[in-house]
């Protein structure tokens, strides 16, 4: 009885899967020259997953999303979407909702029309009555029903985001795509949206790429991150890996805020020194001769270890203190509880909570 | 400050409105006032006046003479009329779809050698166009367009063409790509997209450029002298040809006839004036 139910289950395809993708742009970009966008990527989304890719600006998380969307053509790789090679679907025929960044509404049409019109395309042919159900469905979701007739233009940026989600999920598309849909909003409506939209894909059960330069996003709204840095993905995991455990240099330095702390050091025994000669921190006896290790401010603490330290600035977080600090000549960020009284100037011996840090074999 | 405004404006609306003034005038008066040596100004006499008088007895005889067919011509005014109402909105038609057409080819299209293909197209408008009057004459010959509608709608269109790329690809280049993009996402085709989104916002910059087009053809004068004084002569064209005639100019007719065919201009301008400076200075504002 179960047999096929579960065969079917083991022969789903993945939401999204991307091998390869590459995409160039400018000068020469048809002849495989030109300014790399996505170099390579490698990508698989589950069904109902919340992926969240992160990466700085110019990263080509946007060229990732557009070819995902097919209104770019990767030069080389694959892209397929439930199992189907989607290379040669237009964009209308592919069942991804796109929300932009920069683009949100039709500014003339009221609301009502804006959420209306994703239903309204030729090839959909719903009914006036289906059409009129599914906008008062979203809008109730997404709490904008007082807004329907009021023209976009007229909307604060807040509502005018809650009304390009709802074009998206007016549809109940297969898939999600949104291009850093919270951006431009201040940061209290940002974390409140954060909490709702979460829900929302959990509700709709539809998977999402959630695209961010937000590192606070992607930790608290993924299931999966992915890091894009210069068109490639570094690293992809759960946000508690991507965070504890990155898997390079590259990949740590993207993530954290302050960024977690790296020095290029070699194995004295059982310690860890530095080229000029700092000693940091207690090493295992198996591990690599040379290697980059990196810690984050938080599992630094302030005192026991065996050099000294000089603080520079100390900056008042609200919860917590940063100290940006020098040991030796290399520069050590340490989140420091509030009640920390170090001043600019203080001296005091840093150690790495050996357990915390993490080390990646140097040539 | 504020006076000098309105001194300019008085100023302006009155070498604006002067010439109009005096069609009106024209258009109520007998020939022989409007050919009189002293200027008849004052539409009130009843009675027959003086020569030297400023006054004049009014007639709205040219009004319902605009019918007849003067000694010379082919046909009455209102005849001539309908052939520059059909070349003109045929023509500004053809402009106006190929220039959007085309503009939009280069504004959402990567095109190779973009920049140089629309100096080509603007730099068909370097040349003054009546330099080419005779091999174009020669060629309509050939071709029988010559005193057609057919032959003017073409070579208006091409005049018009390069105006009309420019100023499209200006408007639509404001049009952001998100718009089609999001439709294109939303489950319509890149036509639809063009036809439900962009075309509704480029509406203003459509009709701009069909009141510069319009007003081209509308007053083209020297090719339609040239090649059309036989057959679908426009009003330009009929009025000139009515100079040579045996009875004389027939100034109130012409007059009549002048402000018929000065009237949709004026209205449509009126209409579209808002956007006619953005269209003027297509290409400097950018968001």
């Amino acid at each position: 009885m179960s047999a096929p139910e579960n065969r079917e289950a083991f022969v789903r395809p993945p939401a999204l899967e991307l091998r390869g993708v590459t995409k160039r742009f400018g000068a020469g970009a048809s002849a495989g020259r030109g300014a790399r966008a996505l170099d390579g990527v490698d990508l698989v989304l589950g069904e109902r997953e919340f992926l969240v890719v992160l990466g700085p600006t110019g990263a080509g998380k946007t060229t990732l999303l557009r070819t995902i969307a097919g209104l770019e053509t990767p030069d080389a790789g694959s892209v397929a979407l439930h199992g189907r090679d989607a290379r040669a679907l237009a964009p209308a025929d592919r069942d991804v909702a796109l929300v932009f960044q920069n683009f949100s509404l039709y500014p003339s049409a009221t609301v009502r029309e804006n959420l209306a019109f994703p239903l309204a395309a030729p090839a959909r042919r719903l009914s006036r009555a289906e059409i009129d159900e599914r906008v008062a469905w979203a809008a109730k979701l997404l709490h904008v029903e007082r807004l329907l007739d009021r023209p976009a233009k007229k909307l604060s940026g807040g509502e005018m985001q809650r009304v390009a989600i709802g074009r998206a999920i007016v549809r109940r598309p297969k898939l999600f795509l949104m291009d850093e849909p919270l951006t431009n909003l201040d940061a209290k409506l940002r974390e409140e949206l954060r909490v709702e939209l979460r829900e929302l894909a959990r509700e709709l059960e539809t998977p999402v790429v959630w695209v961010t330069h937000d590192q606070a996003e992607a930790l608290t709204m993924a299931d999966r991150v992915a890091l894009l840095v210069d068109g490639r993905i570094v690293q992809t995991g759960t946000p508690e890996d991507v965070y504890a455990r990155p898997n390079s240099p590259l990949a740590a330095r993207e993530l954290g805020t302050p960024p977690m702390n790296l020095f290029d050091v070699e194995r004295k025994d059982e310690r860890w020194i530095t080229a000029d000669g700092v000693e940091l921190a207690r090493a295992d006896a198996g591990a690599p001769e040379r290697a980059t290790i990196g810690v984050r401010p938080e599992h630094v603490l302030l005192d026991g270890g065996p050099s000294d330290a000089v603080v520079h600035v100390v900056e008042d977080w609200g919860p917590s203190r940063v100290l940006f600090a020098h040991v030796g000549a290399h520069a050590l960020h340490v989140l420091a509880p509030r009640d920390c009284a170090l001043r600019a100037g203080d001296r005091f011996r840093p150690t790495f909570d050996v357990r915390r840090v993490v080390v990646w074999p140097r040539a | 400050m504020r006076l000098v405004r309105v001194l300019v404006l008085v100023v302006g609306f009155l070498c604006a409105g002067l010439p109009l003034a005096w069609m009106a005038l024209s258009s109520v008066k007998e020939r022989a006032d409007t050919i009189a040596q002293h200027p008849k100004v004052l539409p009130f006499a009843t009675t027959t006046p003086a020569p030297e008088s400023l006054v004049f007895a009014p007639t709205t005889g040219s009004w319902s003479e605009l019918a007849v067919v003067h000694a010379g011509a082919q046909a009455s005014f209102w005849e001539h009329l309908g052939n520059s109402v059909l070349i003109g909105v045929l023509s500004t038609l053809c402009s106006v779809v190929l220039g959007t057409a085309c503009a939009y080819g280069f504004s959402r299209f990567r095109v190779p050698g973009e920049k140089d293909w629309l100096f080509f197209v603007l730099s068909t408008r370097f040349m003054p166009p009546l330099a080419v009057v005779v091999p174009v004459l020669l060629m309509y010959r050939q071709l029988d367009l010559a005193g057609t509608h057919l032959g003017l709608v073409l070579l208006y269109t091409v005049f018009n063409l390069s105006l009309s790329v420019w100023l499209m690809k200006g408007f639509l280049d404001e049009i952001p790509r998100a718009f089609e993009e999001a439709a294109m996402v939303d489950g319509y085709t890149r036509a639809q997209a063009f036809v439900r989104v962009v075309l509704p916002e480029a509406r203003t910059g459509m009709a701009v450029t069909a009141v510069f087009c319009l007003i081209s053809a509308w007053n083209e004068y020297g090719f339609a002298m040239t090649l059309n004084s036989s057959g679908a002569v426009t009003v330009p064209a009929y009025f000139a040809g009515l100079a040579g005639n045996i009875e004389g100019m027939p100034w109130p007719q012409v007059a009549a006839g002048a402000i018929v065919f000065v009237a949709p201009i004026v209205v449509f301008t009126v209409l579209v004036r808002k956007h006619l400076l953005r269209g003027m200075t297509f290409g400097t504002i950018k968001q």
